[in-house]
């Protein structure tokens, strides 16, 4: 099923000249209104007036994430705060996340694109929508939920958490669809059966949106047999819009559809910034050229990708991109929470006596994320009395969660047992399965 | 008045108390008196040696991490409620007790218990005062 018809199956020439009269309306109001990206562009030499074609995208500069922080909250804003109807913000960074805004008709294009998304999966009015992502500065919660309402579906409003209380709101309500992290459907079969509940036939949901994570096919395969239901990748990250970037279709479930009339993906080489051609694998990157308050020009995304230009059988005709396979940084993403290595060695560097000698241990239990930091014990914090060094690995367990918002645990070992290559330790040693 | 004790962090796995063990005994070291405090994931090996600084060099050699701590070796009536009156004395002096353990060796008719007080010299004063023998480091190590 399709949404919107007359864009989502655009012929492709029409497409790329709609996203051309987008991009240089983006570009000029970017350059007009944003000092950043004003001054980026005079850096490079760059007038607005140069963007004459769609080849011509990778004269723009890219903007990366430090970019977004350095910003923090409102420098990227290219509307003023009294055009800014909402605010979103980026999960678990280290006290100064990343902000992002919408005018009015940007939450309704995101409603637009959630209920292509939605549609794209099956789900329609009459349907009834239960809803576990997080409501709140995550835009999982409310991008999902605009969207549901704007096809005409109920929506359950449930948000995250309270996993028994969801189980006995899907079995009274009979929802027929979900929206949720992967993992998280997993944990809420996982306590369906110890609560004796099948969650195969207990249930009347015939299919889910699931994104917000990295996830397999093995998982979605675990998944749709466990629920017995149609499971759909979605795909979206807050600095571009939040969920409603892309979306797989129910008929192929094989890539997931760029929404192209309001985003310009490329993939680029992430060592030289080139840009790749169709089919090969690089760093994916996103232009907005729709949205009033909070554009992005080339942001970069350290998702590994690549896009398929292929026609799809369900008569789309953006192209998809594969589903993420990788990073090109160190970022983790636990329990739907970003969190960069680097930020917890900050934290642990602010406990007195600590070495920088840790290690992370990265696990999926019971189909939750969990999080292990080993840290190396040395003479300036060791003790005779075990109470003094349960305080530092309570110290540890309770930084991380101020900082993350991520439960971990924390474990003392022995000096010299982190494993070390060349001087340099391996931080993060990923166990999960997906 | 107090006696050396040697505090060794040990991970929550096999063979580890084997390793301390090895290296102790080829360094030609003594173990007079010994305890383990555990946790789910670590241990504490407390000791007491007959020679420290051997001790503490040979397990530093082979990566331990170790700490030297004051403790109080105390001769205890080895009677009944020997003990109950060593403590009954302390409680008085607010004087609370980290941990102990007791030594294998005896000290003429009495048995001898290794404390680590929260206040080790106000449990000296107090426990001197009441008659009760507390033994020197030199002649712990030997015993």
């Amino acid at each position: 099923m399709i949404w919107n018809e007359e864009f989502e199956t655009l012929p492709r020439e029409a497409l790329e000249s709609l996203q051309l009269k987008r991009l240089k309306a983006t570009v000029d109001r970017v350059y007009a209104t944003v000092p950043f990206y004003k001054k980026k562009f005079d850096e490079a030499g760059l007038k607005p007036s140069h963007i004459k074609s769609l080849k011509d995208m990778r004269l723009l500069p890219f903007t990366v994430k430090t970019d977004l922080r350095d910003n923090y909250p409102f420098g990227l804003f290219s509307v003023p705060m009294e055009s800014v109807v909402r605010v979103h913000a980026s999960s678990g960074t280290t006290g100064k996340p990343i902000v992002v805004g919408y005018t009015r008709r940007d939450i309704d294009t995101w409603a637009e694109l959630m209920a292509r998304t939605l549609t794209a999966a099956g789900i329609h009015k009459g349907d009834i929508v239960h809803n576990s992502y997080g409501y709140g500065l995550f835009t999982g919660g409310l991008g999902a939920h605009y969207g549901a309402e704007r096809i005409g579906a109920s929506v359950i409003p449930i948000s995250g958490g309270n996993t028994k209380r969801q189980i006995m709101i899907m079995k009274d309500f009979g929802p027929t669809a979900i929206t949720c992290t992967p993992s998280y459907a997993l944990h809420l079969a996982d306590v369906a059966r110890d609560m004796g509940i099948d969650p195969a036939k207990d249930f009347k949901i015939r299919v889910g949106c699931f994104g917000a994570e990295p996830w397999s096919e093995k998982m979605r395969e675990q998944i749709e047999k466990i629920f017995n239901i149609d499971a759909v990748d979605i795909f979206g990250l807050t600095e571009v819009i939040g969920p409603g970037v892309s979306s797989e279709c129910i008929e192929a479930k094989r890539g997931l559809h760029v929404f192209e009339d309001h985003f310009i993906p490329e993939i680029i080489d992430p060592e030289t910034g080139e840009p790749l051609p169709y089919g090969e694998k690089g760093e994916l990157v996103f232009t907005s050229i729709t949205k009033e308050a909070f554009p992005v020009i080339r942001y970069r995304t350290r998702d590994i990708s690549c896009l398929n230009p292929e026609l799809c059988i369900c008569g789309r005709t953006f192209v998809r991109m594969e589903r993420i396979t990788g990073r090109t940084d160190d970022m983790l993403i636990i329990r739907g929470v970003n969190v960069f290595p680097s930020q917890i060695e900050s934290a642990l560097m602010q406990i007195e006596g600590l070495e920088p000698h840790y290690q992370l241990i990265v696990d999926r239990k019971n189909n939750l994320d969990t999080i292990e930091v080993q840290v190396e014990v040395n003479e300036r914090i060791f003790s005779d009395e075990v109470k003094q060094l349960e305080v530092i690995e309570k110290r540890v367990v309770h930084d991380i969660k101020e900082m993350f918002g991520v439960s971990c645990k924390c474990t003392l070992v022995e000096p010299k047992t982190i494993q070390r290559s060349e001087g340099k330790a391996k931080r993060v040693i990923d166990k999960r399965q997906l | 008045m107090k006696v050396e004790q040697i505090s060794v962090f040990l991970e929550n796995k096999s063979g580890r108390l084997a390793e301390v063990m090895r290296v102790l005994g080829s360094a030609g070291v003594n173990i007079r008196a010994l305890s383990i405090a555990d946790t789910s994931d670590f241990g504490i090996l407390r000791v007491i040696v007959n020679d420290n600084d051997k001790a503490m060099k040979a397990l530093k050699d082979n990566d331990f991490t170790v700490s030297k701590t004051e403790v109080v070796a105390v001769e205890v009536p080895d009677t009944p409620g020997g003990l109950a009156g060593i403590l009954a004395l302390l409680e008085k002096q607010s004087v609370n007790v980290e941990y102990m353990y007791a030594f294998i060796e005896r000290s003429s008719d009495n048995a001898i218990i290794i404390f680590r007080f929260d206040g080790n010299d106000r449990a000296i004063k107090a426990l001197s005062e009441a008659g009760i023998t507390i033994l020197e480091g030199a002649k712990v190590y030997n015993l």
